[in-house]
């Protein structure tokens, strides 16, 4: 046998977080983005927007079985997927934008994790009490109330997640039609298991694994801490004001202290508060006491800790699992409120503020933070890609061709030593109802335009379809064009109701190559 | 479990391993996380018992639930073959001369025919529907026995010159090398160049003419525009199958020419024989 200390745990087990009920100006701000983006998720799929008899009615619709993604008065074809692209490019800088100027505040607000824990909560919070009720039922057996407050829990909660997932379902089809399918047990299978997954995810994120999944599962922490720089406003704590912290009672105080002492002589490692940086004295193992007179506004009272919904600490200073939800600012403002100190012990405030606070210099004004060159740029870049996406909106029209010239082979010679070339044209009619395209072709040269199957030069192309047209451009062997290599010409096709055209260049081959 | 060694500047727990005196701090991994891995451990194990997996001497185990790609296709194709099951009977139906007045049942055989030409037509005639030497194109405006739905459909049913059907179309050129004079067979040869317009000399045209009217007239007609119903070609426009240069012209007089293409009827189906005979007809030359 060795003296050897057995190898810890390489795994630890959760730490069940009680978070304890808050209230104050964040927490109000929070419920407020609560009600708005739920409304919108649950909402969004019952609006009806008239497109005409042919079109759904439905105002938000990813209708992929035919491929067309309906926003209002927007219709999006598979072919336009830039405007997807582009939005999500605007999603990505906007997040930039966001995480430079104000840190993690899409985590705190309204990253959908963040919305449902909440939701869910509010529920525990409803059915098995406050903090303290809620520790006491953790710790205690499994008797009958417990069951039967778990159990209603449960319930709410997958009545919750359930509807959560009903609701993504109605994205995707007609709403009224499918809720008639879903509770008639005849719609699609897909619809079924899509619910099933998306409940049960909800579900276990929402009550189960929470905080965790920030930590463990989401990649957005590291990549948005990456973001940040010492001007970015986040949740901090002011240390130089609130340390040493302590109970007012100074036998408390006294006592506090000397187990704090006592804890720090057998290892730092057993210290209940390691040291914030700022305090570190990192050459001297010796734990640096406050005086017992001088306590900072920090009473240690924990109600920063207890409504913390990640279960940290902010006065440990900024860490990965901070999601800047700013309940522990309400939480202290109001303890600070209670024992006549100033509000702001913990406070939105950046890096560069704390360095002049603590040198007593003034701080930057609100404004100076948000408004640096690294903001306005990305706020630059956002709105170009933004306007560049209305414009493309505003200027796309409701019909569309595509030309694609048959090469195998390059031209046919007829008869008569006629020339003539085959295109594949595709003709888009975008507009709610039939029309009839006309076709043409412009060129320098002597051309001839004529379509496969009929001897006019009109198609009656019906509502909000594509249709494949095989076009037969001739040159009479007399001509340049028969002779040339090539010929540059453009095909036109004109909607004869909206009297709309488009058009597309392409070329002619000749004998010549 | 007792406690390792603890870092003094962090106060986390070290795992005890030291490289070069530098010391592995433990950030524990919450355990539920090793969950997940015994979890997709057995998720493995279920699914190499449920699905092919494991490769044997002949074969990978089968799994439980039968499942193969060969049968997922095999399914497809009989799903789609029953969406597409009106439109075939439609197409059986329909008298091919007037299928081109259906839009969306001429679609459908267009799109089918195009599938049946690309694995069965486009090795002589061609991806593209070109053709080649001594394989028609199809894609122009001249057809040797006619170019309506009809005579397409025929053609591709029964095929030309072959001795499987004896409903196919026959015709049969004599090899003149060994019934003309060599100078009788190039003056004719200048006949038929000048027939299509291009530069020749007048004189020995002129004395072609005649052999012409003795010996090809009866087929390819006086003024040489030929004769479908006997797959004579016509000889003064722009389209030659073998090619109009005299030298080619006077192999194609000396020894004929007997091109032949099989019959599809026993090959193909009913439907598909329909359907590529629309797609021929659709590619620019239909009549």
């Amino acid at each position: 046998m060795t003296d050897q200390p057995s190898p810890p745990s390489l795994y630890a087990p959760r730490e069940p977080i009680f978070p304890r009920k808050v209230t104050g100006f964040f927490r109000r701000f929070k419920w407020a983005i609560l009600i708005v983006t739920l409304g919108i998720y649950y909402i969004t799929p019952w609006i009806r927007w008239d497109r005409g008899p042919s079109l759904p009615d439905q105002a938000v619709l990813v209708d992929l079985a035919s491929r067309r993604f309906y926003f209002f008065w927007i219709e999006i074809w598979p072919h336009e997927f830039y405007f997807v692209a582009g939005l999500l490019i605007m999603a990505g800088l906007g997040l930039f934008l966001f995480t430079s100027a104000l840190g993690r505040v899409w985590c705190g607000y309204t990253c959908p994790q963040t919305v449902w824990t909440d939701l869910f909560i509010l529920v525990e919070r409803w059915i098995e009490g406050d903090r303290n009720a809620r520790v006491r039922l953790h710790k205690a057996g499994w008797n009958l109330r417990k069951w039967r407050l778990r159990l209603t829990k449960w319930a709410v909660w997958l009545a919750i997640a359930v509807a959560t997932g009903g609701a993504w379902v109605f994205y995707f089809t007609d709403a009224p039609t499918l809720a008639r399918d879903l509770v008639n047990l005849t719609a699609h299978p897909a619809a079924y298991i899509t619910i099933a997954i998306l409940t049960a995810t909800t579900f276990v994120f929402g009550g189960f694994l929470r905080e965790q999944v920030c930590i463990y599962m989401c990649p957005w922490p590291r990549i948005q801490a990456a973001m940040m720089d010492p001007d970015t406003i986040t949740v901090a704590y002011r240390d130089w004001r609130g340390e040493p912290r302590g109970k007012s009672n100074s036998r408390r105080k006294a006592q506090a202290l000397q187990a704090e002492a006592a804890a720090q002589a057998t290892g730092p490692g057993e210290a209940r508060y390691p040291g914030t940086p700022y305090r570190q004295d990192a050459k001297s193992a010796a734990p640096v006491l406050p005086p017992i007179a001088e306590t900072g506004d920090c009473i240690d009272c924990m109600a920063c800790v207890n409504v913390c919904p990640m279960g940290i600490d902010i006065r440990n200073g900024q860490q990965m699992e901070c999601i800047t939800c700013a309940l522990c600012i309400d939480a202290c403002d109001d303890v600070m409120d209670k024992i006549g100190k100033p509000r702001g012990l913990i406070d939105y405030l950046a890096l560069s503020d704390e360095t002049a606070e603590r040198a007593g210099e003034p701080v930057k004004p609100l404004w100076k933070h948000i408004l640096r060159p690294r903001t306005i740029l990305y706020t630059v870049v956002w709105l170009l890609i933004g306007l560049g996406l209305v414009y493309a909106l505003f200027v796309r029209s409701d019909i569309e061709l595509t030309v694609s010239p048959v090469r195998n082979p390059t031209y046919v010679t007829l008869s008569d030593g006629t020339i003539r070339n085959i295109y594949d044209v595709r003709l888009r009619n975008k507009s709610g109802e039939d029309r009839e395209f006309r076709l043409r072709l412009s060129s320098d040269e002597i051309l001839r335009i004529e379509l496969e199957g009929t001897d006019d030069l009109s198609l009656n192309i019906p509502a909000d379809t594509t249709v494949l047209q095989r076009v037969y451009v001739t040159s009479r062997p007399q001509d340049q064009a028969a002779m040339n290599a090539a010929t540059d010409l453009r095909i036109w096709v004109e909607d004869t109701t909206a009297q709309t055209r488009a058009s597309k260049a392409t070329t002619f081959n000749g004998k010549g190559n | 479990m007792s406690k390792g060694k603890t870092d003094e500047v962090t106060g986390t727990d070290t795992t005890g391993h030291s490289w070069d005196g530098i010391e592995e701090l433990n950030t524990p991994l919450p355990r539920w996380w090793l969950w997940t891995l015994y979890l997709c451990i057995i998720w493995a194990i279920l699914y190499s018992i449920a699905y092919p997996a494991w490769p044997m001497v002949s074969g990978a185990t089968k799994g439980l639930l039968g499942w193969s790609t060969r049968a997922n296709v095999a399914a497809d194709i009989t799903a789609h073959e029953g969406k597409n099951a009106d439109l075939v009977t439609a197409l059986l139906a329909t008298d091919m001369d007037v299928l081109p007045a259906s839009a969306d049942l001429n679609r459908y055989a267009v799109a089918r025919g195009g599938a049946v030409f690309r694995a069965n037509c486009s090795q002589c005639h061609g991806s593209g529907a070109a053709g080649a030497k001594g394989y028609p194109n199809l894609l122009d405006d001249d057809w040797l026995w006619g170019g309506d739905m009809a005579e397409i459909e025929y053609t591709v049913r029964h095929g030309i010159r072959n001795e499987q059907d004896d409903d196919a179309r026959y015709s049969q050129m004599p090899a003149f090398g060994e019934m003309l004079e060599k100078d009788e067979i190039t003056a004719v040869v200048e006949h038929v160049v000048s027939l299509s317009n291009a530069e020749f000399d007048a004189k020995l045209a002129e004395t072609g003419a005649t052999v012409f009217a003795d010996n090809c007239s009866a087929c390819h007609g006086e003024t040489g525009l030929g004769d479908r119903a006997q797959g004579a070609p016509n000889l003064a426009d722009a389209i030659w199958l073998y090619g109009g240069d005299r030298k080619t012209l006077t192999d194609t007089v000396k020894n004929a020419r007997f091109g032949v293409m099989p019959a599809w009827g026993p090959r193909l189906t009913e439907a598909d024989v329909r359907a590529v005979s629309a797609y021929v007809h659709s590619l620019g030359g239909g009549e």
